[in-house]
């Protein structure tokens, strides 16, 4: 039995302790959103927030995180759906199937809260989440709308 | 629940389709017009609409990211005249479809047709439903209906007196069925033709979308799966006793005859064990399959005698003997790997009596079909619900291995429902590759430099040939044409070439092909637009003026081209270091043309500092989603043009996931201006089109900054480096 913290309730989950923290999300938690997408750390699709810090889910045990650590998943963003990058994506229409777009969200989320007004260099260097889509350039102008809404 | 449907049977009895119309045929049952409390009427078979107003429109076709939802729900409310708020959408199950006489048409998602090939008959449903919600209101008032007017759902009387939708939907839904519409003319659209913002999109933000791989049941068990590493390889044996105390581990099954898959209690486990699961293969005889076996075939193809000829005219032999000029060149276009998001996965639940499968498919009906097949029951026993794609690009369209797979794999557990999910690995070694070619470009010029003749042999694969053998012509393949065609609506060869030879030599390496976003169209644009260019420069000609001069005949061609040549300033110097590549395709029923600003550094380091691309799809039902597809077939596009290419090696597929197989990111994705302009008249295609320009406008440009053709792909196989 392991205990991990997520979106602020304590879960016990009965998984062995290299189990990835995607897998635990996904099956034992049933939190869904989290996708997986390679499960080795390549695309992004599976990236959760750590006390804040963007991590991809799928290569981390979960015998390296302890209770004290705080996992937010995209379901946790925000309780109603309107967190900045939330409401820029939605204002520029940016999924197309949608599917990387948890990961992609994650990731501008922890880019904005480090930086809240990045330039197109910050913005490349830390969205490298894969789109198969190609919504590369929405993402990036969502971003920046999103540093504007605040 | 994702992919049912509440059919409000009400007066229902029976489902027609005729002259492409299709709309549910009811007779009135005497008092049965006060529908349920609070429940849905179904007014057609395309329009649901609930007391509270909310209008449902049923789509066949799926959602990929293509926008084919939110656009085909735009036409439908354009001629209902709906409130475009209240307007919901929800995907009819095929097994439904069979039921009422395949009254939705064809479910098939691909060839960039979900728009164009529905939009008719779906138009039809929409003013059908219009009409009989008019006459429902004309009856009630004792008026006719033309002294009515409608606003956004809402119907007003001579007298000022209104009635919404939500309140007429049951009477409606019991008047005849008028058997003559009148669409609007496009000039008139509110709804269709605008910008409106997707319909689907919320979910996908806080992660509340469910996707076929989230789908979850009770006492649903998952399974991960190992299938042959070599084609055509059979399991030798698998020692299931090795995993069966594996943590959660329920069964190991054998697959058909080319694959084992683990059944636990988590997908994790599952995996876990099929890892330590001993399997001895019979790989067969492609083991040693390599490249230099493949080249060496597509290689004969290139000089052999016979080819199936696409388009012959004129008299290439004698334009060649006459030549002041005659330039050759071969070029190649490698395997590519659809590389979905979402890895292909399905969940099936088998009992003696019925199956059922949640799954991804870009064609339900295929999808069902391959259930009732694996499950062994008649069709009319099994369902297949469906969710929306995390990518499909034409993989989850050329097999439903992954759904016979689940069939399988459920019909040994009888009653429990498993879901199968493939490994990344598993997905990238099993795909339904872009198909491997060559081609052996011929022209001809005369001492003006003018192009008098050009042969093209394409030496290659065929998609039918490796999926659907019985799409063949007399065993040959017209779909390796696409784009190349003397005349056609769907992609025609643009240039006025005298004379003009294009031929194929079918050679069909035993990897397996599929069809993958924009098709034969991929290389053929590929080839024919670096060789137009070889020929330009060949003629001391501008490639911009010596295409023009031989498009005359295409005015559309013509136009997409000019407006990509204006936008990037071809007339005037680029920037300094910075240089130009042009091109045009047909393809899908729409003109495209792009044009690409790119550099070249000391250390052979390309930068693409500008694309613009144009289309004429001739209708737009959404101009900022025909600039998202314009953008995304760029990132796809660009991916096999410059980076990923999938090679075999003792038989087996070299790359396995992202960290070999390198994608299109953030970094690597140029600004991309769009064009959309369309002429009216036809109705062109949007998912695939601007795909086939990506490369060669890159290339093109290449060539342009080094004075390098880039011949084969992907880019990162050529040395830009000068000296
Ligand atoms: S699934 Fe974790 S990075 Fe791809
Ligand atoms: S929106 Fe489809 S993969 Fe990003």
């Amino acid at each position: 039995m392991a205990r991990i913290r997520v979106n602020g309730t304590v879960h016990e989950v009965d998984a062995e302790p290299e189990t990835p923290l995607l897998w635990v999300l996904r099956e034992q938690i049933g939190l869904t959103g989290t996708k997986f997408g390679c499960g080795i750390a390549a695309c992004g699709a599976c990236t959760v927030h750590l006390d804040g810090i963007p991590m991809r889910s799928c290569v981390m045990q979960i015998q390296d995180i302890d209770e004290g650590q705080e996992i937010t998943t995209i379901e946790g963003l925000s309780p109603d759906g309107t967190h900045p990058v939330q409401r820029a994506w939605a204002e520029l229409d940016v999924p197309q199937c949608g599917y990387c777009q948890s990961g992609q969200i994650m990731a501008a989320a922890a880019l904005l809260a480090d930086n809240p007004d990045p330039s197109d260099e910050d913005i490349v260097a830390g969205m490298t989440n894969i789109c198969r889509c190609g919504t590369y350039n929405r993402i990036k102008a969502a971003i920046k709308r999103a540093a504007e809404l605040g | 629940m994702a992919g049912q449907i509440s059919i409000s049977r009400r007066g229902f009895l029976a489902s027609t389709m005729a002259g492409g119309l299709c709309l549910g045929l009811r007779i009135p049952v005497p008092g049965a017009a006060m529908a349920q409390e609070g429940a849905p009427t179904e007014v057609n078979a395309w329009v649901v609409i609930h007391p509270d107003d909310t209008v449902v429109i049923r789509v066949a076709r799926v959602e990929m990211g293509q926008g084919t939802l939110t656009g085909l729900a735009q036409l439908v409310a354009e001629e209902l005249d709906a409130d475009w708020e209240k307007v919901r959408t929800e995907y009819p199950t095929p097994g439904e479809s069979v039921a009422r006489n395949r009254v939705w048409g064809p479910f098939g998602t691909y060839g960039s047709q979900g728009i164009r090939a529905s939009q008719q008959y779906m138009r039809e449903g929409g003013a059908t439903a219009r009409a009989m919600l008019l006459r429902a209101a004309a009856d009630r008032w004792g008026v006719e209906p033309e002294t009515l007017t409608v606003s956004r759902g809402v119907i007003s009387g001579p007298d000022g007196q209104t009635l919404r939708y939500g309140e007429l939907a049951a009477d409606a839904a019991a008047v005849e069925v008028p058997s003559e519409v009148t669409l609007k003319d496009p000039s008139q659209w509110t709804i269709a033709g605008q910008p409106v913002k997707r319909i689907d999109t919320a979910p996908k933000l806080d992660g509340s979308q469910i996707y076929s791989l989230d789908h979850t049941m009770p006492g649903m068990l998952n399974a991960a799966i190992r299938q042959t590493p070599v084609p055509g390889g059979k399991v030798a044996g698998f020692d299931a006793n090795a995993v069966r105390d594996m943590p959660g581990v329920r069964e190991v099954v054998a697959v058909g005859e080319d694959a084992v898959a683990v059944v636990a209690d988590t997908w994790w486990r599952a995996k876990t064990a099929l890892e330590a699961l001993p399997i001895e293969w019979n790989e067969g005889e492609n083991a040693d399959l390599s490249m230099d076996q493949i080249h060496a075939m597509l290689d004969e193809g290139l000089e052999a005698e016979e080819a199936f000829i696409g388009t012959s005219r004129g008299d290439f032999a004698a334009a060649r003997a006459e030549a002041a000029q005659v330039v050759e060149a071969v070029y190649h276009f490698p395997y590519q790997h659809h590389a979905t998001m979402e890895p292909m996965n399905a969940t099936a639940l088998w009992t003696p009596e019925r199956c059922e499968v949640w799954t991804a498919t870009q064609d339900a009906e295929a999808a069902l079909a391959a259930t009732a097949t694996a499950a062994d029951l008649p069709i009319e026993q099994c369902e297949v619900y469906r969710f929306t794609l995390g990518g499909g690009f034409g993989r989850r369209a050329s097999s439903h291995d992954y759904v016979h797979q689940a069939v399988a794999i459920a019909k040994a557990m009888p009653g429990t429902p498993v879901k199968l999910i493939w490994s990344r690995e598993e997905d990238m070694l099993h795909g339904c590759y872009h198909p491997i070619t060559k081609a052996k470009m011929v022209g001809t010029l005369d001492a003006d430099g003018n192009l008098t003749g050009m042969h093209m042999r394409i030496s290659g694969q065929s998609i039918f040939a490796g999926l659907m053998p019985e799409a063949l012509e007399e065993g040959l393949d017209p779909l390796a044409f696409q784009g190349l065609n003397a005349e056609s609506d769907e992609g025609e060869f643009g240039y006025s070439v005298p004379n003009l030879l294009i031929d194929h030599a079918m050679r069909n390496p035993p990897v397996r092909p599929g069809f993958w976003r924009g098709v034969n169209n991929n290389q053929n644009a590929f080839y024919l637009e670096s060789f137009m260019d070889e020929l330009a420069h060949a003629a001391g000609r501008d490639p911009l003026e010596f295409r023009r001069s031989l498009l005359a005949d295409h005015p559309r061609h013509r136009a997409v081209l000019d407006a990509v040549a204006e936008a990037i300033g071809w007339d005037s110097a680029a920037p300094e270091g910075v240089f130009r590549g042009i091109c045009q395709h047909m393809g899908y029923g729409s003109y495209v043309a792009a044009a690409a600003e790119v550099s070249v550094d000391d250390q052979g380091q390309l930068t693409i500092h500008r694309i613009v691309a144009a289309t004429d799809p001739g209708q737009v039902i959404n101009p900022q989603q025909i600039e998202a597809q314009i953008e995304g077939s760029f990132a796809y596009g660009l991916s096999a043009a410059l980076l990923s290419e999938i090679t075999v090696s003792d038989g087996r597929i070299d790359q396995a996931n992202f960290d070999t197989y390198p994608v299109v990111t953030m970094r690597e994705m140029p600004e991309v201006e769009s064009i959309v302009m369309p002429s009216g008249g036809f109705w062109g295609g949007v998912g695939e089109p601007t795909i086939f320009v990506a490369g060669p406008a890159v290339m093109n440009a290449i060539f342009a900054a080094t004075g390098k053709r880039v011949r084969t792909l992907p880019l990162a196989s050529t040395d830009l480096r000068t000296g």
